[in-house]
C-alpha cells in the first residue's frame, strides 16, 4: 500500500459537497453571528443598563437566553484553561501539589455565592463604567462554580497515567510538550469531559443567580434568564417566571444536544479500554458532521494545525529538564519550601484575623456558627428525606431496564435545571398560604439537587448484575432482608456519589434559598446562608468573609468526617466488579 | 555489520547497581554488579525469575531508571534519558488506545521531527513488514493481542534502532499467537529484513529463550546477578523437540533450581527467618499440587519442565509452587526435580482436618513468620494484634509490595490452617476463630 492509496479516494470525494453540508453549514453559521451578535452587547457602556432595562416582554426572552449562554460558554473556556495550567503544574511538581491540591479541596468547598459579593466590587472597579466589568463577575461566579472539581479530575488523571505508556514516551523521545498533548490530555479526556458536564449543570443554577445582584449600594441586572425572573419576582409575575422556565428547558436542550453529546460521542475514543465494550454513546449531530463532506475537508486544515500545533519543539531549559535520579529527592529544598508555606499562610491568616477582629467580636462568630448548625441541621434533614424517597424510586427504576433507559436522561436534566428559576412558584405558594418559611423554605436548598441521588441510584441498580439478583430470588431473599442484604449494599458506591453532591449542592443553594421574595413579601429562614446573603445585600464585608468561613469549615469538616470515611467504604468492600 | 562496531560495543555495562527504598527507608538492593556487553547481530536474553532485577537492567538501558552505581554506556556514550538508537517493545504493548495503527506507529518519528511524507513512508513500510497490513486505521481496542504486539513491534522498528529491547514482549499471549509472533520475528532476523543490529530481551520463560537467543544471561535473585552465561549454538529455525534442545532446556532448569551458596536460607525462598518473602500462592494450588505429584504417572518425583507444560504452567509459576512446598517440607526441588517428602505423600492421603492440622503444624516449625504471629497472640491478654505490627517488622526486611504480599500469604495460609483469624476491615489478626 502506498501513500496515494491511502490519500485519494478520501480527497478525491471529500471535496463534493453533499446535502448533510447544507444542513451543518447553517448551524455554524448561526452560531457564528450569534456570537458576534452576543459579543458586541458585552462592549457597551454600564449606563446602557439603565436606559434599556430588562423587559418582561416574552419576545426578549431568546435574546436573553443567548446572553446567558454566552456567559456560560466563556466561563467553560476559563475553567478549561485553567484546568490545564493548575492541574499539569500540580501533578508535576511534587512541590506545587503540596500546596495546590489542598487548595483545591478547600476552593470545592467555598460557597460560591458568596465569591460575588467581593468578584463583582474588583472586576467593576477594573472596568470602570463598562458592562464588560459586570459580564466579568458574572462569568467568574460560573466559573468558580465549574473549574475545582474538573482540574481535580485532570490532576488525578495526570497522575494515573499508565506506567507503560508513560515509559513508551520517554522511551520514544516525546518532548514534554508532545508527552502532554499526546498522552496526559486525551488520558484525561473522559474524566474531563464527565467532570464538565457535571460543572455545566451546576453553573446555570449560578449564572441565573448572578445575573441580578446587589452589593451594597450596587445594583447590577445583566440582561438574562436571571434578571428577567428577578424582575417577574418584583412584579409578581406569575406567567413571566413561566416563560423563563420554558426558555431556560429549551436552552438547556439545545445545549446537551448540540454540543455535549456530540462531544461525549466523540471523546469515546479516548476511553482507556483495551478490548472494545458496551455501547458507544451516540449523537445526532456528530454523525451529521461526520457524514458532511465539503465541511469535513475544512477541517483537514484545523487537524493539520492541531498536529503542527501538539509537536512544535517547545526547547526547555536544561535547567528545569527533571535529571533521572536514583536518590530520594534533597531534603533542604523541601525544608526551604516548607517554611515559605507556613511563613505566606501565617501572614494572611495574620491579616485576616486584623481585618476581621476590627468590626467583629467573638460573639459574631458564635451566632454565625449557630446559624451554620442550623443549616447543617437542614442539610441532614433534606438529604434524608431525598433517600427515603428516591432511593427507592431510583432502585424500582434502575431494575426496569427499558423504564431507566427513559428516566436516566430525565433525572439528568432535571439536575442540570437551574431550580432557583422555580424558587418564585414557590414562594408565591407559602406566601399566598402565610406558611412557616422556617420550615417551607427549606425545600428548596434540595429541590435542584435531589436529582443526583436519584440518577446515581438509577445507575446502580441498572449496573447490579443479573446473577446477583438471581441468586438472591433462588434462596427466596425477600422484603426487608432483600433491601438490607442484597440491594442497598449493592447500590451504596453509587448513592455516595449522588449523595455527596446533593448535599454540596444544598449547601451552596442555601444562600439563595434561606432568603426568598415575592413583590414587596421578604422571606427569610433563619441560618448561615440567610446570614451571608443579608450580609451581601447589605455590604458588610466582614460578615460575609465571616459567614463563608464558617461555611467552608462545616462543609469540609462535613465531607470528612461524614461522606469520605463512607465513600472510602464504599470503594473498598462494596464496588462490584 | 559485525566488523563496524568492533571497537564500540552497542552497549556496555559495568558493575552496574541498583537499589530502592525499603519500607523501613533502608535501601533494597535489587541488581548487584551487573556486567553486560552487547556486540552488534545477537540476540541476548536475560533470563531470571520475578523479582532478579531483569527487568530494572532492562530500564536502565533504556533510560528509563538511572543506576545506583556503576557504567552503563550505549555506544560509548553514558546513558542520560532514553538514548538515541534504542527503542523498547512493552509486555502490555503499551499502545496509545485513542490513535489509530498508523498514528501508533509514527508517533516515535513524529518525536523525532521527521517530516510527515516520510514518516508516512516509513510508517506503512514498518506496518506492511511485520505483516499488519490492511489495520492502517483501526483502534488498538479492535485488534487481538497480537496484532496489538506486532504494532508494537512496528512502532518499535519505524525508527530504525541499532538496539532493539523487547520486555517479556510474549507473556501476555495466549500460547499459539505468541509462537506465530516469535517464529515469524526470527524469520525476519534471519533474513536481515530487521532494520535493527541487535536486540535484548527479558524473559522469564526458559524455552523461549533458548528458541530466540544467541546468548543467555541467567539472572540469580535477591539481588539480581548474573549467575551464569549460556551460548546457544544451534542454527535457526530451532526445533523444540531436537534433543540438542532438550538438553538445554534442561540445563537452564537445573541451573535455575541449585541452591545457591552464598544465602544461608537456601530454601529457593528469598529472605531469612521473620524475613522471608512468601510469593502468594493459595493453599488449594499447593494441595492440588501435592496430590497430583503424588499420583501417577509421577509417584512423588517429576521432572520440572515436564511437570509445567503438563500443568501449562510458566517456569517462573512452577518455580513458585515448588519452593512454597519446599519451604514446608513437603517437597524437595533439585536439579531441574520436584520431589515430595515423606510428610508430603502423607499429606496427600489424609482426610480434610488431617491435612489442615498437617500443615498447621508445619506452617508453625517451618515458617518463623506464622510462628511470631502467633505467640504474640497467644501472650496478648486480649489475643488481638493490629496487622500493622507485623507489617513494620517485615518492612525491616523488604520492600512495602513484598510485606504486602507476605502477608497476603499469612493470612491465606493461617486461614486454612485454623491457625488465627485476621479481620480484614479492622486489620486485626486475632485467636477468635469463628466455629
Amino acid at each position: 500500500m502506498t501513500l496515494d492509496d491511502i490519500l485519494t479516494p478520501r480527497l478525491g470525494q471529500a471535496l463534493r459537497p453533499n446535502i448533510w453540508d447544507a444542513v451543518a453549514l447553517v448551524l455554524v453559521i448561526g452560531a457564528m453571528v450569534l456570537i458576534v451578535y452576543g459579543g458586541e452587547q458585552t462592549t457597551l457602556p454600564l449606563s446602557t443598563l439603565d436606559t434599556s432595562p430588562v423587559s418582561l416582554d416574552p419576545a426578549n426572552l431568546p435574546v436573553y437566553a443567548l446572553r446567558t449562554t454566552m456567559r456560560m460558554l466563556l466561563a467553560i473556556v476559563c475553567s478549561i484553561i485553567f484546568t490545564l495550567l493548575y492541574a499539569t503544574l500540580a501533578a508535576k511538581s511534587r512541590r506545587a501539589e503540596m500546596v495546590l491540591i489542598p487548595l483545591l479541596d478547600i476552593l470545592q468547598s467555598v460557597p460560591i455565592l458568596g465569591f460575588l459579593t467581593f468578584t463583582v466590587v474588583f472586576f467593576l472597579n477594573l472596568f470602570p463604567g463598562q458592562v464588560l466589568g459586570a459580564e466579568l463577575a458574572c462569568v467568574f461566579a460560573i466559573f468558580t462554580s465549574q473549574a475545582w472539581n474538573m482540574a481535580f479530575s485532570m490532576y488525578q488523571s495526570i497522575r494515573n497515567v499508565p506506567k507503560d505508556l508513560d515509559e513508551a514516551s520517554q522511551s520514544f523521545h516525546l518532548s514534554g510538550w508532545q508527552r502532554f498533548w499526546r498522552l496526559d490530555v486525551p488520558f484525561a479526556m473522559p474524566g474531563l469531559i464527565w467532570n464538565t458536564m457535571m460543572s455545566m449543570s451546576g453553573g446555570w443554577f449560578f449564572v441565573v443567580a448572578s445575573e441580578a445582584i446587589t452589593v451594597g449600594n450596587t445594583t447590577i441586572t445583566l440582561p438574562g434568564i436571571g434578571s428577567y425572573v428577578a424582575l417577574g419576582i418584583q412584579k409578581q409575575n406569575l406567567p413571566a417566571i413561566g416563560y423563563a422556565i420554558l426558555t431556560m428547558l429549551l436552552v438547556i436542550i439545545a445545549y446537551d444536544q448540540l454540543l455535549f453529546r456530540p462531544v461525549v460521542a466523540w471523546a469515546d475514543k479516548f476511553r482507556f479500554e483495551q478490548t472494545a465494550s458496551g455501547t458507544a454513546p451516540t449523537s445526532w449531530m456528530l454523525d451529521l458532521f461526520r457524514r458532511t463532506r465539503a465541511l469535513r475537508a475544512l477541517t483537514y486544515p484545523f487537524a493539520a494545525l492541531n498536529r503542527a500545533f501538539s509537536n512544535l519543539h517547545l526547547a526547555i531549559p536544561q535547567i528545569l529538564k527533571a535529571p533521572l535520579r536514583s536518590g530520594p529527592p534533597s531534603r533542604a529544598v523541601d525544608a526551604i519550601w516548607l517554611a515559605l508555606i507556613v511563613a505566606g499562610t501565617g501572614y494572611a491568616g495574620w491579616k485576616a484575623y486584623r481585618y476581621m477582629s476590627a468590626t467583629l467580636a467573638l460573639s459574631d462568630v458564635l451566632i454565625a456558627v449557630n446559624y451554620g448548625l442550623i443549616t447543617l441541621l437542614r442539610v441532614i434533614v433534606l438529604i434524608s428525606l431525598a433517600t427515603l424517597i428516591w432511593v427507592p424510586v431510583g432502585v424500582w427504576i434502575g431494575l426496569r431496564p427499558k423504564l431507566a433507559e427513559r428516566i436516566q436522561p430525565l433525572a439528568q436534566f432535571l439536575a442540570a435545571f437551574p431550580a432557583n428559576l422555580a424558587f418564585p412558584v414557590f414562594v408565591a405558594v407559602i406566601v399566598r398560604f402565610g406558611l412557616n418559611s422556617n420550615i417551607w423554605l427549606s425545600p428548596l436548598m434540595i429541590l435542584g439537587t435531589q436529582w443526583y441521588i436519584l440518577f446515581n441510584v438509577i445507575a446502580g441498580a441498572s449496573a447490579f448484575p443479573t446473577d446477583l439478583r438471581e441468586a438472591a430470588g433462588s434462596f427466596h431473599l425477600k422484603g426487608w432482608r432483600w433491601w438490607i442484604k442484597v440491594i442497598l449494599p449493592g447500590i451504596f458506591p453509587y448513592y455516595i456519589t449522588g449523595a455527596i453532591t446533593a448535599s454540596g449542592g444544598s449547601w451552596n443553594a442555601s444562600i439563595v434559598a434561606e432568603v426568598a421574595s415575592w413583590g414587596d413579601t421578604h422571606l427569610t429562614a433563619n441560618g448561615l446562608g440567610a446570614y451571608i446573603a443579608l450580609a451581601t445585600e447589605a455590604g458588610d464585608f466582614p460578615r460575609v468573609v465571616l459567614g463563608i468561613t464558617v461555611m467552608c469549615v462545616l462543609v469540609t469538616l462535613f465531607n470528612r468526617l461524614l461522606w469520605r470515611p463512607l465513600y472510602a467504604f464504599g470503594e473498598r468492600r462494596l464496588r462490584l466488579g | 555489520m559485525l566488523e563496524v562496531t568492533k571497537e564500540t560495543n552497542l552497549l556496555d555495562m559495568r558493575g552496574v547497581c541498583r537499589s530502592f527504598p525499603k519500607g523501613s527507608g533502608e535501601e533494597l538492593l535489587v541488581l548487584e554488579k551487573v556486567d553486560l556487553t552487547i556486540h552488534s547481530g545477537e540476540i541476548v536474553g536475560l533470563l531470571g525469575r520475578s523479582g532478579s532485577g531483569k527487568s530494572t537492567l532492562l530500564r536502565i538501558i533504556a533510560g528509563l531508571i538511572a543506576p545506583s552505581s556503576g557504567d552503563a554506556k550505549c555506544r560509548g556514550e553514558a546513558i542520560v534519558g532514553p538514548p538515541n538508537g534504542v527503542s523498547m517493545v512493552f509486555q502490555s504493548f503499551a499502545l496509545f488506545p485513542w490513535l489509530t495503527v498508523l498514528q501508533n506507529v509514527e508517533l516515535g518519528l513524529e518525536a523525532l521531527g521527521v517530516e510527515s511524507a516520510e514518516r508516512r513512508t516509513r510508517a506503512l513500510a514498518a506496518i506492511d513488514l511485520i505483516g499488519l497490513d490492511g489495520f492502517e486505521s483501526a483502534f488498538p481496542k479492535e485488534l487481538s493481542g497480537g496484532m496489538r504486539q506486532r504494532v508494537g513491534f512496528a512502532r518499535a522498528l519505524v525508527v530504525h534502532p541499532d538496539l532493539l529491547l523487547m520486555d517479556e514482549p510474549f507473556s501476555a499471549l495466549d500460547v499459539l499467537t505468541a509462537e506465530t509472533l516469535r517464529t515469524d520475528l526470527i524469520d525476519l532476523w534471519i533474513e536481515g529484513r530487521l532494520p535493527i543490529k541487535s536486540v535484548l530481551m527479558v524473559t522469564h520463560n526458559i524455552e523461549e529463550a533458548v528458541l530466540m537467543c544467541d546468548r543467555i544471561l541467567v539472572f540469580s535473585s535477591n539481588p539480581g546477578r548474573v549467575a551464569a552465561e549460556i551460548k546457544i549454538d544451534l542454527p535457526h529455525p530451532r526445533n523444540r523437540l531436537d534433543p540438542a534442545f532438550r538438553q538445554l532446556v534442561d540445563n537452564i532448569y537445573a541451573r535455575m533450581t541449585q541452591r545457591p551458596a552464598r544465602t544461608p536460607a537456601a530454601e529457593g525462598i528469598q529472605g531469612i527467618g521473620v524475613g522471608m518473602i512468601l510469593p502468594h500462592v493459595s493453599s488449594n494450588v499447593l494441595s492440588g499440587l501435592i496430590e497430583t505429584l503424588a499420583a501417577p504417572p509421577y509417584n512423588g518425583h517429576a521432572d520440572l519442565p515436564i511437570l509445567a507444560s503438563h500443568l501449562q504452567l510458566e517456569a517462573d509459576e512452577i518455580f513458585h509452587l515448588g519452593e512454597s512446598l519446599q519451604l514446608l517440607r513437603f517437597a524437595q526441588l533439585s536439579e531441574g526435580d520436584l520431589m515430595l517428602t515423606e510428610a508430603g505423600k502423607r499429606f496427600a492421603n489424609l482426610e480434610t482436618d488431617a491435612r489442615k492440622r498437617l500443615f498447621a503444624d508445619h506452617l508453625m516449625l517451618y515458617v518463623p513468620v506464622m510462628g511470631l504471629i502467633r505467640r504474640v497472640l497467644d501472650e496478648r491478654p486480649s489475643h488481638t494484634a493490629p496487622a500493622a505490627r507485623f507489617r513494620n517488622e517485615l518492612e525491616d526486611y523488604m520492600s512495602e509490595e513484598y510485606a504486602d504480599e507476605t502477608l497476603k500469604t499469612v493470612v491465606s495460609w493461617a486461614r486454612y490452617a485454623e491457625l488465627f483469624a485476621y479481620d480484614e476491615q479492622s486489620e486485626t489478626f486475632s485467636l477468635e476463630n469463628p466455629h
